[in-house]
């Protein structure tokens, strides 16, 4: 399967940029492996994903990647600290449960961590709950409410004061609504939030 | 495509000193093997068996009409894809199945060892293999591959040979056995010994202990099924039963058992059985070091997988040898099949662990990060 640049999805495409070569990476929930096909091909990218699903592990498997069968919530004791350059959580840190000592011990695991997240915030969510009265469902969070995997609905606001709370460094953000870049008033035009953080207690 | 008509072979060598100590020879190993060896012989798979397997893994032998124990994972196309592979099944140092073991003829007394038959381990059986192995011209193992026991050596591969094998497929297996699975093969061994015919293990002029192997079998297959599986297999179903008879097998159940535990006796030697469960609640994957120290200098890539409702060797012993790995910095794949075959899965679970091993050989074999161009 030839991928150009193009094809590739703009959240994956935001995380290749700052991904450095040879840099060794832990995916946390991390689906077929796209990303981390991506990040091995075209960074020489080292590590392996975690991920619940037995069926997007046989994904996985196809694609040739190191994929351990596994549950978030049962954290990342057997990881050393700092053992590798990142941790990502794209599109799977609203899903877990106790987010809090996940994240936390993501940061300690990684050097850094990237975090990419539906924006609750966004403007349509806001008319729909406002207006329609109704529990949004858009482009951001495409699911209807008796089926969603998501389990914490937050805002891109919420996850800024969250990493000032906890003292977490913002290294790089980027919002990203309709496959393009947002620059203004992000939390109420963003359906996708990325973060680059590191630090934390 | 499956393989034709195969025949098992026979590898003898002098001695072996065992794990204990003691010497034990000459040793005969059968072996089967299915495939060609390349050039550089680098293609070439060890499968190793579990409790009651043997050599016959795939392919027919002359006039039979069951194929080998894997015959569904191994051939031309398969998982063990045998147009491209060179693969070997030894047989286990201990067993009945044509290598030595308490059944053969000791050369000191000219009667079968019985008794006198060494206390073996999983280590010991390792050892012949490689003797194997290396008598095939085979450096470097492409991987190592087994189910339940079979895993276990897998496991002893990796830590005691790891220049020889670039992987290892650990299968519904353990580092080492719990108390529980201890205790299941106890009964096992209890009922052997409790039949008059067993006769401290010297029976092989008279008639051998089959009532009480076929206890121990019996206790044995339910341990390899699940409650989901049996209540699918048989229900409470009932079969007829003759009139005035009070203990007859009533339910479908208690009838494969005894069926099942009466033909094991035909293939099995009771003596065997005591010896190589008694290997399989010895065994330590880590041979008592720390992980740090067993898995030092291992650069083999490993996938471990686990069956869910596998109650013998459930996940969280496979997530041991995981977590092992992990710890040791070594490439490794972990999957917990759904199942609802419990330990049987190994043996029934043929689509998912097809798809499993196929990919992952094929990274080793082909030696790549990321396959070009995957096919899902």
């Amino acid at each position: 399967m030839a991928t150009t640049f193009k094809d590739i999805r703009p959240d994956h495409r935001v995380i290749l940029e700052w991904i450095g070569p040879g840099a060794s990476v832990l995916d946390l929930g991390c689906g077929s492996g796209d990303l981390l096909y991506l990040l091995i091909k075209n960074k020489k990218a080292h590590g392996h994903g975690i991920e619940i699903n037995v069926e997007e592990i046989y994904k996985c498997v196809a694609k040739g990647l190191n994929i351990l069968h596994g549950n978030l919530e049962d954290g990342l004791e057997d990881y050393k600290d700092r053992s590798f350059d990142y941790v990502i959580l794209n599109q799977s840190m609203q899903q877990i449960r106790r987010v809090d000592p996940v994240l936390q011990d993501a940061l300690r695991v990684g050097k850094k961590v990237i975090v990419g997240f539906p924006n609750f915030a966004y403007y349509r969510s806001r008319l729909q709950i406002l207006l329609g009265g109704r529990t949004p469902v858009n482009a951001a969070l495409p699911y209807q409410w008796y089926e969603t995997p998501n389990l914490h609905f937050l805002s891109i606001l919420d996850f800024i004061e969250y990493c000032v709370k906890k003292k977490i460094t913002i290294e790089s953000r980027v919002f990203l609504a309709n496959d393009k870049e947002i620059q203004l008033f992000p939390n109420a035009f963003a359906q996708t939030g990325i973060f680059l953080i590191s630090g934390g207690s | 495509m499956t393989i034709s008509i195969v025949q098992t072979k026979y590898f003898t060598f002098d001695e072996l000193t065992l794990e204990n100590g003691e010497a034990l020879g000459p040793i005969t190993i059968a072996y089967e093997t299915y495939g060609l060896l390349d050039a550089n012989r680098t293609n070439a798979i060890l499968i190793l068996h579990a409790l009651s397997g043997d050599a016959h893994a795939a392919g027919y032998h002359e006039g039979e009409k069951e194929p080998g124990w894997w015959d569904s994972l191994i051939g031309p196309g398969k998982a063990f894809d045998t147009d491209e592979y060179f693969v070997i099944c030894s047989n286990i140092l201990g067993g009945c199945k044509g290598s030595t073991g308490p059944a053969s003829i000791d050369p000191r007394s000219g009667k079968p060892y019985a008794l006198d038959f060494p206390l073996i381990t999983i280590g010991d059986m390792v050892n012949c293999q490689k003797r194997l192995i290396d008598s095939l011209g085979i450096d470097q193992l492409l991987s190592v591959v087994g189910g339940s026991m079979g895993g276990m050596q897998a496991l002893s591969w990796l830590v005691n040979y790891p220049t020889n094998i670039r992987s290892a497929i650990p299968i519904a297996t353990t580092v080492k056995h719990s108390p529980q699975q201890i205790a299941f093969n106890e009964a096992g061994r209890l009922a052997i010994m409790a039949d008059p015919n067993w006769n401290s293990g010297d029976y092989y002029k008279g008639n051998p202990p089959d009532k009480g192997l076929a206890v121990a079998r019996t206790i044995g297959h339910i341990t390899y099924m699940s409650d989901i599986s049996m209540a699918e297999k048989f229900g409470r179903q009932k079969k007829w039963s003759s009139p005035g008879e009070k203990f007859t097998a009533d339910f479908e159940v208690e009838g494969y058992l005894r069926y099942r535990g009466d033909n094991f006796v035909k293939r099995f030697d009771a003596n065997s059985y005591l010896y190589i469960t008694k290997a399989l609640d010895h065994f330590d994957g880590f041979a008592g070091k720390t992980v740090q120290e067993a898995f030092q200098n291992i650069q083999a890539k490993v996938m471990v997988i686990a069956f869910k409702s596998d109650w013998l060797y459930p996940p969280y012993q496979s997530q041991e040898i995981v977590k092992a790995c992990k710890m040791a910095g070594l490439q490794t794949s972990y999957c917990e099949v759904d199942s609802t075959y419990g330990h049987d899965a190994f043996l029934l679970e043929i689509e998912e662990e097809s798809h499993l091993i196929r990919h992952f050989l094929k990274k080793i074999y082909y030696d790549y990060e990321v396959s070009d161009g995957y096919n899902i």
